[in-house]
């Protein structure tokens, strides 16, 4: 039997930006609140020294232990999944601050097309330029009822940037200047000058300058160090929730957060949640912790499962594509990040040097910033370079045609090593009907509950536009004078590759509860009480990384869930026959 | 294969005389005779294997039979040569590199999800992504191995997978040219590798390209990563390609037109200072 313990206000599962948010928020307003972290407990002093590259690149040390719980994937609905067994094939964050820790900090906006992708796609180029079985929606909140989400989330980030030139209006400028320019992405920003784009500086997570952000905490200045993508930072310059939100949380007092608490389900009764079961990792032993609010900002996988695993929420189903628990799953993967690479025979870049956000991008061929009556996909995707300052393992690429070992590639990997430059195009990912995710008949986890089970496959539209994005990017590179430039390839099939940390959907907000399952607010249609953070309320995936726009709907979570609180009852009214695919 | 192969064969004789670290081959390949010539080689060069391995003692913590270590030393020496860049895989210690990671947690899968069942065609799963390049693909593609990443999914672990796949080198070598994997002239050793990488062996309970992926990845590993693990003897590795190691950061240097060259440290001098 599990122990049942005292109920609080809100209880928070997961600690990445997402929980971290609404924590923060949460117990600065007063109401007590309890954090559930599967991970261990992290502070900063762990990741002081540990710049190692084989530890935390290639063995993944910071990403979610496998052995007890995994997903399974597959590309069609007549497949048997198979389980995504290795770090290398899935990463995803664990411990205090969950991915939100080891990622790389490069910020951006969406665009008010992305939030209303359906209607003003119809708008401007008609019905049939949405294919059929394309199940894109509108998030049922625009632009400009984001921004000042948004911009309260920079401003606790302390992100660093320039506003893009040809970005969407803003209310303030970002707290922090725009970072140092290396002498790759000043080519990069020079070059697509030139050419008659509008480059500007990626904002960052990584710091410019020492900052102290509206709740008080102090954050370093970034030094470059390029152990910074996958890894904790060294100098508390990178903004993640262990030197923001969750300090801020702790000290109200009315915030606790327990690690090593791996929740198994959301409690369930009388259409209310009254809680959640959790298991101690350390001990074995089971806990129900009783709340009024219970927020799920555990990660899309998370997030989807444990809805599922609960009974809570109609799944969707995919012959009759209908209900919505799992519906739309999306996301950036293999065939997103696609561009070329340019081999510069007489020209060497410091490329050890960098940080995690480093780099240059444009939007010219971002959302809907160009005409697309002629192309045969939809929406686009920021170009970007970035300098990551990549460790000796990373640094192997070679020109085509070099065999893959032997003399000549140790020969050219060694020449190539501070030679070569990546251009690509984070294209943006929508959503189908076939796409979703499920509980898996086969594969369980340690305490024999059923997998998360992924069905996901690429489109024309992922494939045409992932080669317009190729096209682009090796324009910019023969621009900036590389001797040799090597095109990625368009994969056919999706590779059951899960790296990068962008998934979401399932969990989706819209304005129809027929087709969506939280509303503007993260809160569920159905269960009023129950608020489902992060990325897995995606409708679909904008061109561009998604870490801002999971913090914005932390705060917009955060101020429903305050209302809630308050008031009780449903804080949106469902419009009936939205959009389905 | 088109690389000189009779230089590349002296250079390798030299280095393997140079570190003593490749037990047979030489002296009719036997176990009593590698010994042999161990004992023999060691005598004269222990001035240099204590200047290369910076006063540290190796053995192998994993790898029992000194004959799979020396077809591991082969195959990664053939994979990263000696060449006029630079030391090798043996040189650089990337023999003892793997055969401590294989003893790791990452060599016994322990947070990997290895819970069956495991599907029995593994020419269908197992290699599913066989061609997918991590450096040409993906939100991380920066930060990755450019090696391939095929589908893992056997219930073997990394350290199975590599007792057997030594192995089978060497059966293959016997079966295609009469000669074990270590005896045989680095062309033919070349031809052996190539027959894993293309998938052309049959290994039981994983495909043979998965077995040649790890084995590449680790010799490039082996050959980069931190001292710290055994590899990158004397930073050998970072030096070849001017590679620094942990340093504090380049707030100062970051926006520097010039190509600057320092002498690396490692993670043991970073975390002293
Ligand atoms: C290598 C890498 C680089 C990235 N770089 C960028 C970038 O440059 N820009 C960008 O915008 N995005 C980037 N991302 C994506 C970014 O990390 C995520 O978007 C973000 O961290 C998501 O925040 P979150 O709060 O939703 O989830 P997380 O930060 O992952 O937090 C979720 C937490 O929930 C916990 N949890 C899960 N299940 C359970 C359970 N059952 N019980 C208890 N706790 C549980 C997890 O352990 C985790 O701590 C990157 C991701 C990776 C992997
Ligand atoms: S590059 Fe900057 S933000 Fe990243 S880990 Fe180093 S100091 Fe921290």
């Amino acid at each position: 039997m599990a122990v049942k313990l005292d109920k609080v206000d809100v209880v928070v599962v997961g600690t990445g930006w997402a929980g971290g948010v609404v924590s923060a928020e949460l117990s600065k307003a007063g109401y007590k609140v309890i954090a559930l972290e599967r991970g261990k407990n992290v502070i900063r002093a762990d990741y002081i020294g540990v710049k190692d590259e084989l530890r935390y690149t290639n063995r993944y040390e910071m990403m979610q232990n496998l052995a007890p719980e995994t997903i399974t994937s597959r590309n069609y609905l007549d497949e048997i999944a198979l389980p995504v067994r290795t770090r290398q094939e899935m990463m995803v964050g664990t411990d205090l601050g969950g991915g939100s820790v080891h990622w790389a900090g490069a910020t951006y906006r969406w665009k008010p097309y992305d939030f209303e992708i359906r209607s003003k796609t119809i708008e401007r180029y008609g019905k049939d330029k949405i294919p059929e079985g394309m199940a894109i929606q509108d998030w049922g909140i625009t632009y400009d009822e984001m921004e000042k989400y948004y911009d309260r989330w920079e401003k606790t980030a302390g992100t660093s940037g320039e506003p893009d030139p040809i970005g969407d209006k803003r209310s303030s400028d970002y707290p922090n200047p725009p970072m140092k320019e290396s002498p790759a992405v000043r080519l990069f920003k020079d070059t697509t000058k030139k050419m008659g784009y509008h480059p500007y500086q990626v904002a960052s997570g990584n710091l410019s300058k020492a900052y102290t952000n509206p709740d008080g905490e102090k954050m370093g200045q970034c030094m470059f160090c390029s152990f910074c993508t996958q890894y904790g930072c060294d100098f508390g310059a990178k903004s993640d929730p262990l030197v923001t939100v969750i300090p801020t949380a702790m000290k109200t007092g009315n915030f606790e957060v327990r690690t090593g608490a791996y929740v198994r389900r959301v409690l369930y009764s009388g259409g209310k949640a009254t809680g959640v079961l959790y298991v101690d990792t350390m001990t074995g032993e089971e806990f129900e912790q009783p709340a009024d609010v219970v927020v799920l900002a555990a990660f899309t996988f998370t997030n989807n499962r444990l809805l599922m695993l609960s009974n809570i929420g109609q799944p969707y189903n995919p012959n009759t594509r209908k209900g919505v628990i799992g519906r739309n799953f999306n996301g950036q993967f293999g065939i997103t990040f696609l561009g070329a690479r340019g081999y510069f025979k007489n020209k060497k870049f410091n490329y050890y040097m960098g940080a995690g956000a480093l780099g240059g991008t444009l939007s010219d061929f971002a959302g809907d910033n160009f005409d697309h009556s002629k192309l045969d996909f939809i929406n686009g995707g920021g170009i970007e370079l970035r300098q990551y300052g990549d460790g000796a393992i990373a640094t192997n690429h070679v020109p085509k045609g070099t065999p893959k070992w032997g003399p000549e590639f140790k020969k050219n990997s060694i020449f190539y090593a501070n030679r070569s430059l990546v251009v690509w195009y984070t294209s943006a990912t929508m959503s189908w009907w076939h796409n979703f995710t499920d509980l898996d008949p086969t594969y369980k986890d340690i305490y024999n509950d059923p997998l998360l089970r992924i069905t996901n496959r690429y489109t024309d539209q992922d494939r045409n536009i992932a080669k317009f994005g190729i096209e682009k990017s090796r324009e910019i590179m023969k621009a900036m004078g590389a001797d040799i430039i090597d095109e990625d390839e368009v994969p056919q099939e999706f590779d059951h590759v899960y790296s990068g940390g962008h998934y979401a959907g399932g969990v989706i907000m819209g304005a129809d509860p027929a087709t969506s399952a939280v509303n503007n607010y993260l809160q569920m249609w159905d269960v009023d009480n129950l608020f489902v953070v992060g990325g897995s309320a995606f409708p679909q995936f904008a061109g561009h990384h998604p870490t801002a726009t999971i913090g914005a709907l932390g705060y917009r979570a955060a101020e429903g869930i305050e209302h809630y609180l308050k008031n009780g009852g449903q804080l949106a009214k469902g419009k009936q026959g939205g959009t389905s695919a | 294969m088109t690389d000189k192969p009779k230089e590349t064969n002296e250079s390798r004789r030299q280095f393997i005389k140079n570190t003593g670290l490749v037990a047979g081959g030489l002296v009719g390949g036997t176990l009593f005779g590698g010994l042999l010539t161990n004992q023999f080689q060691k005598k004269p060069e222990i001035q240099d294997v204590k200047n290369i391995s910076g006063g540290l003692q190796e053995a192998r913590v994993f790898i029992n039979r000194a004959r799979d270590f020396d077809i591991l030393s082969a195959a990664t020496e053939r994979i990263f040569p000696k060449d006029d860049l630079g030391p090798g895989a043996i040189e650089l210690s990337v023999p003892y590199f793997i055969d401590k990671q294989l003893a790791s947690e990452w060599g016994t899968n322990a947070k990997e999800y290895m819970k069956g069942p495991f599907i029995s065609d593994i020419k269908e799963a197992g290699n599913h992504n066989v061609q997918r390049r991590q450096d040409s693909q993906g939100p991380n593609s920066g930060t990755q191995i450019p090696t391939p990443s095929p589908r893992y999914h056997t219930i073997l672990n990394r350290g199975e997978m590599f007792t057997l796949g030594l192995r089978k080198m060497d059966e293959v070598a016997q079966k295609e040219f009469g000669k074990g994997f270590v005896e045989l002239d680095p062309d033919k050793q070349d031809e052996v590798l190539h027959m894993f990488e293309e998938d052309k062996v049959e290994m039981k309970g994983v495909g043979s390209s998965n077995f040649f992926h790890l084995l590449l990845q680790t010799t490039i590993e082996g050959a980069y990563a931190d001292p710290v693990y055994g590899g990158n003897k004397d930073m050998m590795g970072w030096k070849m390609k001017e590679y620094p190691g942990p340093q504090m950061g380049y707030l100062d240097k970051i926006g520097e037109e010039k190509f600057i060259k320092m002498e690396p440290t490692n993670l043991r001098n970073y975390q002293g200072h």
